[in-house]
This record gives C-alpha cells, sequence and structure tokens, in this order.
C-alpha cells in the first residue's frame, strides 16, 4: 500500500505530464503561434481557374507566408472563381497593382497563391480586389498543348 | 430449422438484454457524479490505479511506435525524394490514428482488464453485496470513480503517446537518417492542423476512454461471481473494447476527416 | 418508529414468500417470523437457498409472491432513500466476511461512519477501536484482510456490522470452515453481542450443535417450505423422522443415502451381458 500522498504526488506528475504532451502538440507539432488566425483584412481575386486551391491554402509573397486563402466563392454571372484571401495584419504595405498567381509547390504538391508586388503607392486593405491574376495550370491542359504543337511539327515535317 | 432460428432468437435477446443492462449501469455511473464532486480523493486514488499505472506501457509503445513510423516513412518518402515531409507523415498519423487507437487498446489491455478483474473479484468476494447491505451504493461508491478517472486518464495518455511518438520519429528521422531539423519541424507545423488534427484526435481518444471504462466496469459488474467467471469477464473486456474502438475509429474518422 | 414501540410486532414477517431462479423454485409459499430480541436460527441442507432468504429480507433481491415486513415496513415497497436508511439499521456478516480488501482492518470498521455519519476523527476512532475491542481484535488494527485467517475476518466483519448499533444482524453461514476455537469464539460473540446491545439475530446455517447451542428458536427449511419450527431441544426429539434425521446428522432416513438408481444386483450383472 503506497502512502496517499505519493499517490497524490504521482498523480500530478500524471496530469501534468499529459498536459504538457498536449501542448507541444499543440505549439511544437501544429503550430499555433503561427497560425495568427483572428488578425487580419480579406481581399478578393477573381481567377478564370483556380485548379486544386483549398481554403486554408497558403497565401506567399517571396516566398513568406502572409496569409491564407479564407473562402473560395463562384460567380454565376463571369463564371469566374472568387477567391478570399486573408492577409496577416502585419503586412499592411502590399501594393494595389499586385499580381496574383496560382503556383503549384513541386510537381505533385498543393497549389498556393503567390503574389508579386506591383509600385502602386496604394495600398491593398480590407475589401479591396486584386484586379491582375493569373490561373492555375492544369497539367492536362498543357500535356494536351504540347502533344498537339507536336503533332504540328510532326505534319509540317511530313 | 426452427431450432436454429430458436437459437438465434436466444443469443439475440441474450446480446440486446446485455446491452440494456450495460445502458442503465451507464445510467447509475453517471447519476454518481454529484456525489463524487465533494470527495475528490476517490477519483485521485483512481487515476493512480487506471493511468498512473498504464504510463510506461504508453510511454515505451508511443515512442517505438515513432520509431517505426520514422524508419518506414523515411524508406518509402526518399523514394520520392520527399525525405523533408518525414515530420508530416509521422505527426499525422499518430495525431489522427495511432495515438488515440494504439493508446486506447493498450489501456484496454493494462487498465480495462485490470478494473475487469478487481470489480468482478469485489463482485465474488461479496464485497459489493457488503456495500449494499452498509447502505451504500456499489455503483456509485465503486464504479463511478473508476469510470471518471478513465474519462480523464485516456486523453492524457492518448496526447503523452502521441507526443512521444514524434520525438521517437524525430529522433530516428533526424539524428539517425539525416532529415533537415528544420525541415522537419516547419513542414509538420506547416501541414498539421490544431483544429483537423490535434482536437479531432482528442475527442477520439475521449470517446475511446469512456466506451473502454464502460465496458471493463460493465464486464466486471456483471460477471459470473467465481474465479472461472471473472476471468472470462476478463478476457471479454479485452476483446469487446478492442473491437470497440476499431469500430468507432471507423466512424469518427469518416465523421470528421471524409467531407 | 411506531414498530419499535410494540414489542409484540415480530421485527421480520415474512407471508406467502415465492422466489425462483430461472425454472428452479428456491422459496414456495414461506411463513417466518423473527422475534425481537431473540436469536432466530434458520436450519436446512445445503442449496436450500438460506442465503437468498437473508438477501431477501435485505431488499437485495426481490420475491416473486409475498411480502417481507422489517420492523413494520414492507421492504420491496421502499424507494431507494428509505430502503437505504432501513439498511443502516441491519448488519449483515456475509459468509467470506465481505471486507473491502484494499484497506485495513480499522478502515474497513470505519467505513460505514465515515460515509453515514459527520463524526470527527477522534470520535471515530474511539467508537472504531470499542468495537474491535468487543470481538477482541484491537490489536489487528493494521493489518490488511489478506493477512487475517478467515475467523479473524468474520469477527473484523462483525465489527463492522455492529459500528452503526443496528437493530439486527444477519449471520450467513458463520460457522462454516472455522476451526473449532474460533468457532467457539464466533458461538460466544453471537450470544454475548446480542444479549448485550439488545440486538435481534438471525442466522442462517447448517452447522447443527454451534446453531442449536445459542439459537432461541429454530426453523427448519427444506425444498422450498418451512418444516417445522421451535426451541432447540424440541426440535431435536421431533415428531418428524425428516427434522431428526436433519438435526442428529444421520446417514439414512427420508432422505436417502442413495441417489436414486436401480437396483445394485441388476446394476453389476447387466454390465457383463
Amino acid at each position: 500500500m503506497i502512502h496517499s500522498r505519493t499517490i497524490e504526488i504521482l498523480v500530478g506528475a500524471f496530469m501534468a505530464a499529459g498536459l504538457v504532451a498536449f501542448f507541444f502538440l499543440a505549439m511544437q507539432v501544429s503550430n499555433l503561434s503561427a497560425s495568427s488566425n483572428g488578425e487580419g483584412y480579406d481581399v478578393t481575386a477573381r481567377f478564370d481557374n483556380i485548379g486544386s486551391l483549398k481554403v486554408r491554402s497558403p497565401v506567399t509573397m517571396a516566398g513568406v507566408r502572409i496569409g491564407r486563402v479564407s473562402a473560395i466563392g463562384f460567380d454565376r454571372k463571369t463564371y469566374e472563381a472568387v477567391v478570399t484571401l486573408r492577409i496577416d495584419a502585419q503586412y499592411n504595405v502590399i501594393p494595389e497593382d499586385s499580381f496574383a498567381k496560382i503556383f503549384t509547390a513541386g510537381l505533385l504538391g498543393e497549389q498556393y497563391i503567390g503574389l508579386d508586388p506591383g509600385g502602386s503607392e496604394k495600398y491593398l486593405q480590407g475589401g479591396s480586389e486584386i484586379s491582375l491574376t493569373q490561373s492555375a495550370l492544369v497539367l492536362e491542359e498543357i500535356i494536351g498543348q504540347f502533344l498537339f504543337s507536336k503533332a504540328e511539327e510532326g505534319g509540317k515535317l511530313e | 430449422m426452427l431450432n436454429v432460428l430458436a437459437q438465434l432468437g436466444r443469443v439475440g435477446i441474450g446480446v440486446l438484454e446485455r446491452l440494456g443492462r450495460g445502458h442503465l449501469l451507464l445510467l447509475g455511473i453517471l447519476r454518481g457524479l454529484p456525489d463524487l464532486l465533494p470527495r475528490p480523493g476517490l477519483l485521485v486514488k483512481q487515476i493512480y490505479s487506471v493511468g498512473v499505472l498504464s504510463i510506461l506501457i504508453i510511454s515505451v509503445s508511443g515512442l517505438f511506435v515513432g520509431m517505426v513510423l520514422g524508419l518506414q516513412g523515411y524508406y518509402i518518402l526518399s523514394q520520392f525524394g520527399a525525405e523533408q515531409t518525414l515530420g508530416v507523415m509521422v505527426a499525422a498519423s499518430l495525431v489522427r490514428e495511432l495515438g488515440p487507437v494504439v493508446a486506447a487498446l493498450l489501456f484496454a489491455g493494462r487498465a480495462g482488464s485490470a478494473l475487469t478483474a478487481e470489480i468482478g473479484l469485489m463482485k465474488a468476494t461479496e464485497q459489493l453485496s457488503g456495500l449494499e447491505m452498509m447502505a451504500v451504493d456499489p455503483v456509485r461508491r465503486v464504479l463511478t470513480p473508476r469510470f471518471f478517472a478513465g474519462f480523464i486518464s485516456m486523453p492524457l495518455l492518448a496526447a503523452l503517446f502521441s507526443a512521444l511518438g514524434v520525438v521517437g520519429g524525430y529522433f530516428v528521422g533526424v539524428g539517425l537518417l539525416g532529415v533537415d531539423d528544420g525541415a522537419f519541424w516547419a513542414q509538420m507545423q506547416a501541414k498539421i492542423d490544431l483544429h483537423e488534427d490535434v482536437f479531432n484526435g482528442a475527442i477520439k481518444s475521449v470517446v475511446f476512454g469512456l466506451v473502454c471504462t464502460w465496458i471493463a466496469l460493465f464486464q466486471g459488474f456483471d460477471a459470473v461471481p467465481t474465479s472461472e467467471g471473472v476471468s472470462r469477464a476478463t478476457t471479454r473486456t479485452v476483446v469487446h473494447s478492442s473491437l470497440a474502438v476499431l469500430g468507432l475509429d471507423f466512424i469518427l474518422t469518416a465523421l470528421m476527416f471524409g467531407d | 418508529m411506531v414498530g419499535s414501540v410494540d414489542k409484540q410486532v415480530p421485527l421480520v414477517s415474512i407471508r406467502g414468500l415465492r422466489f425462483s431462479r430461472g425454472s428452479r423454485v428456491i422459496f414456495d409459499g414461506v411463513d417466518i417470523d423473527i422475534p425481537r430480541g431473540k436469536i432466530t436460527a434458520i436450519m436446512g441442507p445445503s442449496g436450500t437457498g438460506k442465503t437468498t432468504l437473508l438477501k431477501l429480507i435485505g431488499g437485495q433481491l426481490r420475491p416473486s409472491a409475498g411480502t417481507i415486513h422489517v420492523d413494520g415496513q414492507d421492504i420491496h415497497r421502499l424507494g431507494n432513500r428509505d430502503l437505504y436508511r432501513l439498511r443502516m439499521r441491519m448488519g449483515m456478516l456475509f459468509q467470506s466476511g465481505a471486507l473491502l480488501t484494499d484497506i485495513n482492518v480499522f478502515e474497513n470498521v470505519a467505513y460505514p461512519l465515515r460515509e453515514h455519519t459527520n463524526l470527527s476523527p477522534s470520535m471515530i476512532r474511539k467508537l472504531v477501536l470499542l468495537k474491535l475491542e468487543a470481538v477482541g481484535l484491537r490489536g489487528a488494527r493494521d493489518l490488511m484482510p489478506s493477512e487475517l485467517s478467515g475467523g479473524m475476518a468474520r469477527r473484523v466483519a462483525l465489527a463492522r456490522a455492529m459500528v452503526l448499533d443496528p437493530m439486527m444482524i444477519m449471520y450467513d453461514e458463520p460457522f462454516t470452515g472455522q476451526d473449532p476455537i474460533s468457532m467457539g469464539v464466533l458461538v460466544e460473540l453471537i450470544r454475548a453481542l446480542n444479549d448485550a446491545s439488545r440486538l435481534s439475530s438471525i442466522i442462517v446455517s447448517h452447522d447443527v450443535q454451534e446453531t442449536s447451542a445459542i439459537a432461541d428458536l429454530i426453523y427448519v427449511i427444506s425444498n422450498g417450505k418451512v418444516i417445522e419450527s421451535g426451541q432447540p431441544e424440541a426440535m431435536i426429539n421431533s415428531e418428524s423422522a425428516w427434522t431428526r434425521q436433519f438435526m442428529q446428522g444421520l446417514a439414512d432416513g427420508p432422505v436417502p443415502f442413495h441417489y436414486p438408481a436401480a437396483e445394485l444386483a441388476e446394476d453389476l450383472l447387466g454390465e457383463s451381458c
């Protein structure tokens, strides 16, 4: 029979260890600190084709993550995808005429939005729209175009 | 032919009866909560025997499962030149699946069987009847603290398992196989989501803890009060808990991660 | 309590009790009156459901028909709260002692006090030590139940059953499996406690000698019915051949020595064919 005080101490240590493990998972593994969800402002951008872009996909500038995709909608009149970007509050000096492109991380990786800064003196703010966009590259289309041009070349040679 | 039908009917009725008794017992256990709150000492004692005594097996298994994940994951990922994402793979499989599930299976084997044996023996040695005749409700006094001890311990044990597993994967991946230290953590942090992965894993472990403890207590309380009956009940606890955990894991995964 | 005032009303009165387990009928119309302040023994061969009777009186089992009144209250009609209140005034000594195995002797005896009263620790200590003194085990207070012999465990359980000063104690086979010395100790204790504390006692047993030495009244049950009841001396020299066989422990009588079988000669000869 272990003394009840020892039991209390061991139980306390157990619960502390469990909580530490949980915080480790929250902070170190999932990086709670970096996913500053609340603070930021929304801007929209229209794309002809967003490929496999998803809500929560990263938004980067010069390779640095500055926000996330917070919503994806569809405009029924223009048949365009309307993507809402939540930019972290500290990045508040992004020129209004920046260029938004959808990139793919690696050959098979997920897609993300990259912003190329423009030269404007005015900056993006909540509710602005990015007008310069480039759609996602769809692999099938590229391959299709490649084969088509090859076939044309082959036709000329004969 | 009719005999077969009758046999089937008897089995079905028996199963339904057990299920009914199990749910009534759960109700009785939950009703005991108001009596438990003013006496945290009872709970502490049970957390010791349910949780603290399971730490060793949980942490050793967690560490080794993480190390194996590191080795296997590296082998497969390096074929695609994607060793950098080893951290994601180790952490995602641990936090989402292996942590809650394997910890629950070990919990059923270590703590669940011990609970069943303890309650079954208390029944066989008339201790439960004795309590009743002392005007003490054995469900509230004996089962309720054990139930909530399981409820509290299981998520903590699963978190320990996952955390140590990530550490094990880090040792193997970064320490042994030379994956880049920064990439390991950065990729992991970029891809593992607090809500989607960590919280859902925690919810799973809470559900598994409830179910395993409930099954263990019911089997003990419902055991035939002989040494043979108790040993059978102990076996049933491990089998039923394991099946329940795996089945529920599928359902929960489908609910949480299936869009 | 209304019932406690009237000394004439029996403490426990059982009327038309029927109880069966599955298809096996255990009691088939049993009437028993347990008087106050006396030791009443309920005797019968093994497997007649004597322990079941105690569980019925304690309200742990429900009869299929008939009533059991304890101290004027129909025990199977009480709500949970009243039933528990009544049980606090009933002590029960289980065959195995039923001590809680994870706490020591002192804590076992103190258990009902801690559960049901708000007495101060020093008061609890005094009461527990007094009860342990009464069963002669004050020196064993720090032992764990696993360190006790069977007889000692029963004495500790007796101290625990008495610690709330109940109106009655039920003994389930208190003498089985005891060596002569601890048997003698228990016989003495039961008699002394009954007389000193103005208890009523119910003993369920098949140990004829010890039981008839201390009982004031004996009921003999067999096959689900009360066969006979009366004072011990009258029972030993009973008119009924069955009661005589049971009380005197004869090998053959109405209960045959041989399990029903064909004639021996037939059986032996039959095999060679």
